[in-house]
């Protein structure tokens, strides 16, 4: 999969479990940049993203990323 | 089951309607995503639930300090989450003299706690964590951590039996059933703190709610079977009966078989059991007299309908028969078709999607735990022939043109107690069921119970009747309550609905007054409270001769009172 379809999908995960169609992720995307990205909801886009693309992450990585850019690296290498 | 995402949608649903519970959420993990599965699954099961999520670890604190938030919120129940995780630390931490008091040590925690609050307490018990310190050599040395953890939920519900404000959620049972694996998830937990997995959620809130709508009344009595391809394999009309499938001969009969027989411990325990069913009656009752193989039996079976209308008017008829709720029954039929159906014209009745292969049935229904309960009695067994009996007694009237000659034939008795140990349980039980004749429906356990019998101000009274037909048992229950020196006020009065038209309004206010004279009282005051169900004893004060105070309240005078014609005698 290339690297930006796996970022639209990305992104559609985050609108679908924030409830919000106007969420726009690029790879500079924080979680200062969205309201309703905070570490209860981060559980949930992890689960969703985990089932999506049928992956786990350590708890290391779960940690780590310091935005989308990081994240959808990680997703990357697993997917490959 | 919903997913998370769906029950967290429902919290964002306007329920200023639906009726409000105080719940108090307290744990030693972090319970955020908990509380939020909680209220969504409330919203399901028609409940706003009010909550107070206790701060992170602060179960000791909260209960201990008598000004804690958790005391101030005053919640109605208090759901408790010790985890197994945090246990383990502590095992692993103890000396081998602190291992093995372990479960001692927390169930004395739990003993304490129950003592300080008022509120019911759900408390968790523990899916077990195998640390393989020993293998299955644990189970030969008392400070293993898995001897600790099964000794304590052994323990655990000796402690419930004797607390009557504690009430175990079976977190352990949920585990057994989808496997630790998916209960739990390493990474998540390591970096949150969270011990559920997010797709355990939705069954562990399930199981809360259960209980809670149990308490609140809220559970099913009746199960309504359909025969053909559910009760046992094949179609009876044309099999015959020596070809449809049970037993561990033919086909997958073991299958129906063990269905049975989960059936007829459901009726032992007290569900009503129906049959509805599209056959011929006589064909349709063949196997249930005469094959070897079946496990449920005419006798066990309260109401039989088997016939040719559709099954939207077979389950209104059993309805009007039993008297119950459509809430509070659930239909089971392989058919996709008929289950759609009766979820379309009777919305309110359960009806689980059975999976297509008959092999499943049981571990499918046994994942939606639909009969949870609040209450238990030895008599609760007996309730299906109650039911068996009415049908007689109604065909019976049928025979008189006259009500009073018809009540004045059944030689009617009633005893009359106060609260005993003995009728305790059976009260506690009637007051939870009791939704439509019931004038305040206040709900009360068996500790209430009991705290009442205790106290001089109360005046409590059991009414059981029996006729010529059978003992219906304890039907009716009445709490007075002293308001001032010549005053009760009716705090509770409650009936079975099944000795309706019997004239036992009549004889319960005949003793009513005759105790209140008694205690040198002039005057009983008495309050409707209007729910969804109790309708039918809107007038019921009106009807009594009791004059309008206003607001849902009327009062009685007691010195003017004359006594009411009925037929039933004092035991």
């Amino acid at each position: 999969m290339e690297r930006n379809e796996v970022l639209a999908r990305v992104q559609d995960i985050f609108r679908d479990v924030l409830d919000d169609d106007e969420i726009v992720l690029s790879d500079a995307t924080t979680a200062d940049d969205i309201d309703e990205w905070d570490s209860l909801s981060h559980i949930q886009l992890i689960v969703a993203i985990e089932k999506a693309f049928k992956v786990k992450f350590t708890s290391k990585e779960i940690l780590s990323w310091k935005n989308i850019g990081e994240l959808i690296d990680c997703l990357m290498t697993r997917t490959a | 089951m919903k997913t998370f995402q769906e029950l967290k949608r429902n919290c964002r649903k306007d329920v200023s309607a639906l009726p409000t519970v105080k719940v108090a959420l307290v744990g030693d993990t972090a319970t955020q995503l908990l509380s939020t599965a909680i209220i969504g699954t409330g919203v399901d099961r028609g409940l706003r639930i009010d909550l107070f999520e206790a701060e992170y670890n602060q179960v000791e604190q909260q209960f201990l300090d008598p000004g804690s938030d958790l005391h101030a919120f005053g919640p109605e129940l208090i759901i408790v989450f010790q985890s197994t995780h945090k246990w383990a630390e502590k095992h692993a931490l103890g000396t081998n003299e602190q291992k093995t008091a372990l479960a001692d040590e927390r169930l004395d925690f739990v003993r304490t706690i129950c003592s300080l609050t008022p509120a019911k307490v759900i408390y968790l018990n523990y899916p077990e964590i195998d640390d393989t310190i020993f293998g299955s050599y644990a189970n030969r040395v008392a400070l293993s951590f898995t001897w600790q953890v099964r000794k304590f939920n052994y323990e655990l519900m000796r402690l419930s039996q004797e607390i009557p404000n504690l009430f175990v959620c079976d977190l352990a049972a949920l585990q057994n059933k989808f496997g630790r694996d998916m209960f739990f998830d390493a990474s998540i937990y390591t970096g949150t703190e969270m011990i559920l997995s997010l797709d355990s959620l939705p069954f562990v809130s399930a199981r809360i709610l259960d209980i809670i709508c149990a308490l609140k009344g809220k559970f099913k009595k009746c199960l309504i079977l359909d025969l053909d391809n559910t009760v046992w394999g094949g179609v009876v009309g044309d099999d015959g009966l020596e070809g449809i499938q049970l037993g561990h001969g033919l086909g997958i009969g073991k299958a129906f078989t063990e269905f049975q027989m989960w059936v007829k411990k459901l009726k032992d325990r007290g569900i009503i059991l129906c049959i509805c069913s599209k056959n011929d009656e006589d064909k349709a009752k063949e196997p249930f007299e005469k094959h070897p193989d079946m496990v449920l039996r005419i006798k066990d079976i309260a109401v039989f309908m088997a016939n040719w209308e559709t099954k939207v008017d077979n389950i209104r008829s059993i309805q009007q028969i039993l008297n119950i709720g459509f809430d509070s029954m659930v239909f089971l039929d392989d058919n996709p078709f008929e289950r759609n159906i009766v979820r379309e014209h009777i919305p309110d009745i359960t009806v689980p999607e059975l999976p297509d292969d008959p092999a499943e049935y049981l571990e499918y229904l046994y994942s939606l735990n639909l009969f949870e309960t609040a209450s238990y009695s030895s008599t609760d067994k007996d309730r299906t022939q109650q039911y068996q009996v009415e049908a007689k007694r109604s065909s019976y009237a049928k025979t008189f043109q006259d009500e009073a000659a018809f009540l004045k034939s059944l030689d009617m008795v009633s005893s009359v107690e106060g609260f005993t140990a003995f009728n305790t349980p059976r009260v506690a039980q009637l007051s939870q069921r009791s939704n439509q004749f019931n004038l305040r429906t206040v709900r009360y356990t068996e500790g209430e119970i009991e705290a009442l019998s205790k106290n001089p101000d109360v005046i409590p009274l059991t009414f059981t009747l029996e006729d010529k037909f059978g003992d219906n048992g304890l039907i009716c229950v009445i709490i007075m309550k002293r308001m001032d020196a010549e005053s009760l006020f009716v705090d509770t009065w409650f009936m079975s609905c099944r000795v309706l038209k019997r004239g036992m309004e009549n004889f319960t206010l005949n003793t009513m007054v005759a105790k209140a004279r008694e205690k040198g009282c002039r005057r009983i005051v008495g309050e409707y409270l209007p729910t969804l169900k109790n309708g039918m004893v809107k007038d019921h004060y009106d009807r009594l001769g009791f004059t309008v105070l206003g607001g849902g309240r009327y009062e009685l005078d007691t010195e003017t009172y004359q006594e009411k014609e009925c037929f039933i005698k004092t035991k």
